[in-house]
């Protein structure tokens, strides 16, 4: 049984005017344990859409999500909470990385909604991706690659089974796209998470073996 | 990384309109404490002040000038009383002790009151102190018959005058430097604080204001009240029918706690118009908090949205939102014990210049557990409504920075 198993998922906005435009619509799509998969796609193409359905962000209009044997569209929302909180690990374009807190306490913060505050692994986690000398410091006083670091850290805090990645280096120029990337892997690896990334980089998809294009996926951006 | 953390680093975020939000309640919670306590200790406290008396016998007039006149030293006398009303009243069987009081002159506003060494020897001035006479922190008694005087210990200490000292007394008892006597009086004793109206008192043999140069021949032997002490409370009534009813030249001022308690009665709408300015007071600071929080969730939509993504149920949100609220009011509460002693000790001061009465700002009151648990419980209560609007932020709309 596939981690991540997608069917007839779809999702339609309401546009200001009255229109409805249809973002998401995928028959099927399925993500084993400890995979690893990139999807390309252009600008507009859904792939925020996409994640946000996956992570209980987002309710679907219709179809199922099921991740670790659990269908999403059938929790609760405090229960599609809990479950991103503990399943899911999330690397945000932007790093959504809290600016009044240190490096540390973001780390920390994304294990208090989780399994729960683990200080020892929290730093642990700091000095895999480099930056045991920043705990203390607030993310505007580090780089835009170490943002990224504290990161990759965060979404890896809950031991999650499954690493969502939107455009991981969209902020990077490509020195540290490249070794952001190779980070996000081999910590994955390291965890035993699965990994789903969409970017619209080739270069950033070079790096992965297995990458699929979404609009070939996803009906509504074919 | 507690909930309690999550607030904490949220109210220093905001330390500007943290600080200031809380400053409203501050004033408030401490303007709100500070009139109740006052209010009620005033009360308590003016109506326990007897200077060791039951009543007060006096010219035809109302009971509480007589009262404020002979007992607390404020208001003009209503008139005088021969020397045989005070011979009547003084071998009346029912009657502890009779002490005449004249009045009529002061020294630079401080009020010169003749009376008898029976003052220094018979009278308790404080009700709740049993056998406590006054007490001579230097000096002695004055002599009858001779220009001596003796000090409250609060007059002393602001006009300055020790033992030995020599003074002119002033008619009237205004402080007016045209009107001074010929007389010289010298200070002869100097009393330890009573904290009753006493302490503002100069006191001089009766002779000395009966005689004073300069008052009408006709008055050498009238007195302005008696102060009346009675060996049973019973008799007051009977007194009181005997003076008030049958009589109509006298006025026999019974139970004194009663009489002074109109004061009370005829303020007691300045007393609920300082309330309903206080209350006002804390319901625009509390509101304040309101209107602060609400702004501010524009611009914390991404925070939030971001600690939804992480996990963070909205009830989550939400009550982190009503604590810091209830935070902000508790801040602003415990500060408010800071404005109200400064309210407080202020207030006493004035009351204590003006009346002679001493207040306990720091005496216990409920006042300082139901107003700043109620300012506190309406600062959760105010945080409601943007804690519902943080409930309802959207987390995929606010995920993506917003320029």
């Amino acid at each position: 049984m596939p981690l991540l198993e997608i069917t007839d998922l779809r999702k339609t906005f309401i546009a200001p005017d009255g229109a409805s435009h249809t973002v998401v619509d995928m028959p099927a799509f399925a993500l084993g344990e400890h995979e690893e998969l990139a999807l390309s796609g252009e600008s507009g193409s859904g792939k925020t859409t996409f994640l946000h359905l996956i992570a209980g962000i987002l309710r679907p209009d219709a179809g199922r999500v099921t991740l670790a044997g659990r269908e999403m569209s059938a929790l609760r929302e405090h229960e599609r909470d809990q479950l991103r909180a503990t399943h899911i690990g999330y690397i945000f374009q932007t790093f959504n990385l809290l600016q009044g807190y240190t490096c540390l306490e973001n780390v920390l913060l994304g294990m208090k909604f989780g399994r729960g505050v683990d200080h020892a692994l929290a730093i642990t986690l700091l000095k895999r991706v480099g930056l045991s000398d920043k705990l203390d410091h607030s993310p505007r006083q580090l780089s835009t690659g170490q943002q990224q670091r504290v990161a990759v850290a965060r979404a890896l805090a809950n031991r999650p089974q499954l690493v969502l990645a939107d455009e991981p280096t969209g902020n990077l120029d490509q020195a540290n796209a490249r070794e952001a990337i190779a980070l996000i892997r081999e910590t994955c690896r390291e965890t035993g998470a699965a990994l789903l990334l969409v970017s619209h980089a080739p270069d950033v998809l070079a790096q992965f073996e297995q990458v699929r294009d979404l609009s070939q996926l996803n009906r509504a951006a074919a | 990384m507690t909930l309690a953390r999550i607030v904490t680093k949220s109210l220093r975020q905001h330390a500007l309109s943290t600080v200031v939000t809380a400053f409203g309640i501050a004033l408030a919670t401490g303007l709100l404490m500070a009139v109740w306590a006052v209010k009620t200790q005033a009360n308590q406290t003016f109506t326990g002040v007897s200077g060791g008396f039951d009543a007060v016998l006096g010219a035809r007039s109302a009971k509480l000038q007589l009262v404020l006149n002979a007992i607390f030293h404020l208001e003009e006398s209503p008139g005088n009383l021969g020397q045989a009303d005070f011979e009547e009243i003084r071998k009346n069987p029912a009657v502890a002790l009779a002490l005449p009081i004249a009045v009529g002159d002061n020294y630079r506003g401080y009020r010169l009151v003749g009376t008898t060494t029976n003052l220094f020897t018979e009278v308790e001035p404080q009700p709740q102190r049993k056998g406590q006479k006054f007490v001579f922190t230097s000096g002695r008694a004055f002599n009858a018959g001779y220009a001596e005087a003796v000090l409250g210990s609060f007059a002393a200490n602001r006009l300055g005058l020790k033992l030995g000292d020599k003074f002119h007394p002033y008619h009237g008892l205004l402080f007016d430097e045209k009107q001074q006597h010929a007389e010289t009086y010298v200070v002869t004793g100097i009393l330890a604080p009573s904290n009753t109206p006493a302490d503002r008192v100069i006191w001089i043999p009766l002779e000395g204001v009966q005689n004073m140069q300069g008052h009408a021949a006709h008055t050498a032997n009238e007195i302005s009240a008696v102060l009346v002490k009675l060996r049973s409370p019973i008799v007051g009534k009977q007194l009181e029918t005997l003076y008030n009813k049958q009589g109509n030249r006298l006025t026999f001022a019974w139970p004194i706690a009663q009489t002074i308690a109109q004061i009370f009665d005829k303020i007691a709408w300045f007393d609920r118009v300082l309330e309903l300015v206080a209350w006002l007071v804390a319901a625009v600071a509390t509101a304040s908090i309101l209107a602060s929080l609400y702004n501010s969730m524009n611009e914390r939509r991404r925070e939030i949205a971001i600690l939804r993504a992480l996990g963070a149920h909205r009830s989550t949100i939400f009550g982190a939102v009503v604590i810091e609220s209830a935070a902000i009011a508790a801040i602003g509460a415990f500060a408010g014990f800071l404005v109200y002693g400064a309210i407080a000790i202020g207030a006493a001061a004035i009351i204590r210049a003006q009346v002679g009465v001493v207040l306990d700002p720091w005496a216990w009151n409920l006042v300082f557990l139901w107003a700043p648990a109620g300012i506190i419980a309406s600062g959760a209560a105010a945080g409601i409504v943007p804690a519902l609007k943080a409930y309802r932020t959207d987390v995929a709309e606010n995920l993506v920075p917003h320029s």
